[in-house]
């Protein structure tokens, strides 16, 4: 790991009012490498995934201590502009959220409000390379004017994915992308996962240790709001160092 | 389970009758104003002369007034009531969010009559100050032609609409606080600001939010005594905001007691009867809309905090 990281993730606290859930989190991830977050409900992996993108920061009672630098950049410094910081950090929710709105402008949203086109060719082309980065295009190609209410669970959260990459982001958050999917849209997004993260730095939370395995370079395991242990995924799943990883892992608990 | 089914039958009546009340009224409206039906006939509505010595009856200065009146009305309060739906479900700091809605649910159930007075007292004799003030040349328009009494339909219409707005505002609000939170996040997380993020709720909740706006209508349509008061009750069809006209309820409440004459009495209900309808669809159609939207909303006097499911699409 000579790598410069990407996320850097140092003394990392953080709390719901006096309720303390992320306890002491030190973690590197790096670029152009999936990153999986696992643990038993309630271990606080979501919050920590939310709080790189400072998505916690509209939650009432939120407190954050410690330092979370991207790019060297902290990203909770006063001086950091958040709407900008999502804007590079890009999130993907457990629960597919399209708008009521048609394919097409569910997938412009993002670079309209950022004003990041300047013709309707150029904002066209951004959506249909969007769409096709998410493996979308071919099914949507001629009825992106329809609802995106209309599409199949597994389809709107490629959507949701292609609306998150159409601002270009650096990082792309999914919060357990496909706990609500049928196995096959889950094969779907996992093999997207596979191809986008040549592009992208990617950080995952899922539930089930298979699809970390099957889809991370790094997995890092969450216990009880301490990051417990965190590896080259191979070498987590087959070798762990500590005792708790090895237990949930096997089904011991969780 | 016999006790049961006594129960369930028991309560199952209660129910019936309320259905059986709307009916009665309905069937009761319409048998009472059979005379002017059979007599006017379709004219009834088409022509303005209401003459109740002669026996000449046209409503349809007060149709306009109603419809003129309630249009105004929801013109005027439907942005701000937005603006305190807006405030109250996604701006307003914490601890004084309650209150708030305390007081815009206060604003509802204050007796129309004192409304009426409140408008008599100080909303006229502004009004007709805003009437005195205003140059000749804006008075040449149709719109604001008539003379400067301060009694009339702009009155009506400001006083219908601060009346309204705590209706318009409280199913606003439950309907905005029903819009799933992943909607804002998904905003958020596209680099959202605030603004944008509130107008994705918006644009989510956009059928409940007219629905919303539709009930005040249909409120406003009612009103019968605080309009009563200050529209200056003359039967005239005028597009004029400064010019004293006449509403469907406040003709049934002024002249009822004098209606000796059977046809006038009929001339009444039937006017009754159609307000009624009118009443009812837009009561049903704005209710339809904002339980397709967020089916815990209510209104006024409903706990706010019961949290409105919303039907997953």
């Amino acid at each position: 790991m000579i790598l410069t990281p990407k996320i850097e993730v140092a003394g990392l606290n953080f709390y719901y009012g006096a309720h303390r859930v992320l306890e002491d989190i030190n973690l590197r991830i790096q670029p152009n490498q999936v990153t999986a977050l696992i643990g038993p409900s309630g271990c606080g992996k979501s919050t920590f995934i939310r709080s790189l993108n400072r998505m916690n920061d509209i939650v009432p009672g939120a407190r954050v201590e410690g330092s979370i630098c991207i790019d060297k950049q902290d990203i909770y410094a006063p001086s950091v502009d958040v709407v900008n910081l999502r804007r590079r950090v890009g999130m993907v929710f457990q629960k597919s959220n399209p708008f009521p709105k048609s394919i097409f402008d569910n997938v412009a949203y993002g670079l309209r409000i950022n004003g990041m086109t300047s013709s309707r060719e150029e904002l066209r082309g951004r959506v249909e390379a969007s769409l096709k980065a998410a493996a979308l295009w071919d099914e949507v190609r001629d009825r992106l004017q329809t609802s995106a209410l209309a599409l199949s669970g597994g389809q709107q959260q490629r959507l949701c994915i292609a609306r998150a990459l159409a601002i270009e982001p650096e990082i792309v958050l999914m919060d357990e992308p496909a706990s609500a999917l049928d196995p096959i849209a889950t094969q779907k997004i996992e093999e997207l996962i596979y191809q986008l993260k040549s592009r992208y730095t990617i950080v995952i939370v899922t539930h089930n240790m298979q699809q970390a395995a099957r889809v991370s370079d790094v997995t890092a395991f969450f216990w009880l709001g301490r990051l417990v242990e965190c590896d080259r995924t191979n070498k987590l799943f087959t070798a762990p160092k500590e005792k708790l990883t090895e237990d949930y892992i096997t089904g011991r608990f969780g | 389970m016999r006790g049961d089914l006594g129960f369930r039958v028991g309560t199952g009546l209660f129910g019936l009758v309320l259905i059986a009340i709307v009916v009665a009224i309905g069937f009761e409206l319409t048998r009472e104003s059979m005379p002017t039906i059979q007599k006017f006939g379709l004219n009834f509505w088409r022509t303005q002369t209401w003459d109740p010595v002669a026996g000449d009856f046209g409503a349809l200065p007060f149709i306009w007034g109603t419809i003129y009146s309630s249009i105004l009305a929801l013109l005027l309060a439907a942005p701000i009531a937005l603006g305190i739906a807006i405030f109250t479900a996604e701006l307003c700091p914490e601890p004084i969010q309650r209150p708030l809605i305390f007081l815009t649910e206060l604003l509802a159930s204050i007796p129309s009559i004192v409304y009426g007075l409140w408008g008599i007292f100080v909303l006229v004799p502004a009004v007709r100050a805003l009437e005195e003030w205003a140059p000749p040349v804006l008075r040449q328009l149709p719109l604001f032609s008539g003379p400067r009494l301060g009694v009339g339909m702009l009155s009506a219409g400001l006083i219908l609409a601060i009346m309204v707005i705590p209706f318009t505002s409280s199913v606003a609000r439950e309907v905005l606080k029903s819009v799933p939170a992943a909607q804002r996040e998904g905003a958020y997380a596209l680099g959202a600001t605030r603004f944008e993020a509130i107008r994705a709720a918006l644009f989510y909740a956009r059928t409940g939010i007219v629905g919303a706006v539709m009930l005040g209508f249909g409120r406003a349509l009612g009103e019968t005594m605080a309009v009563t008061m200050v529209i200056g009750n003359q039967p005239t069809v005028t597009a004029s905001i400064f010019a004293p006209q006449y509403t469907m309820a406040a003709v049934i409440a002024n002249e009822f007691t004098e209606a000796a004459d059977p046809l006038h009495l009929s001339a009444l209900v039937e006017i009754g009867l159609v307000l009624f309808a009118m009443t009812l669809i837009v009561n049903v159609l704005s209710r339809l809309l904002i339980w397709s939207m967020a089916p815990g909303a209510q209104g006024p006097g409903v706990d706010a905090a019961a949290p409105a499911k919303l039907a997953a699409t």
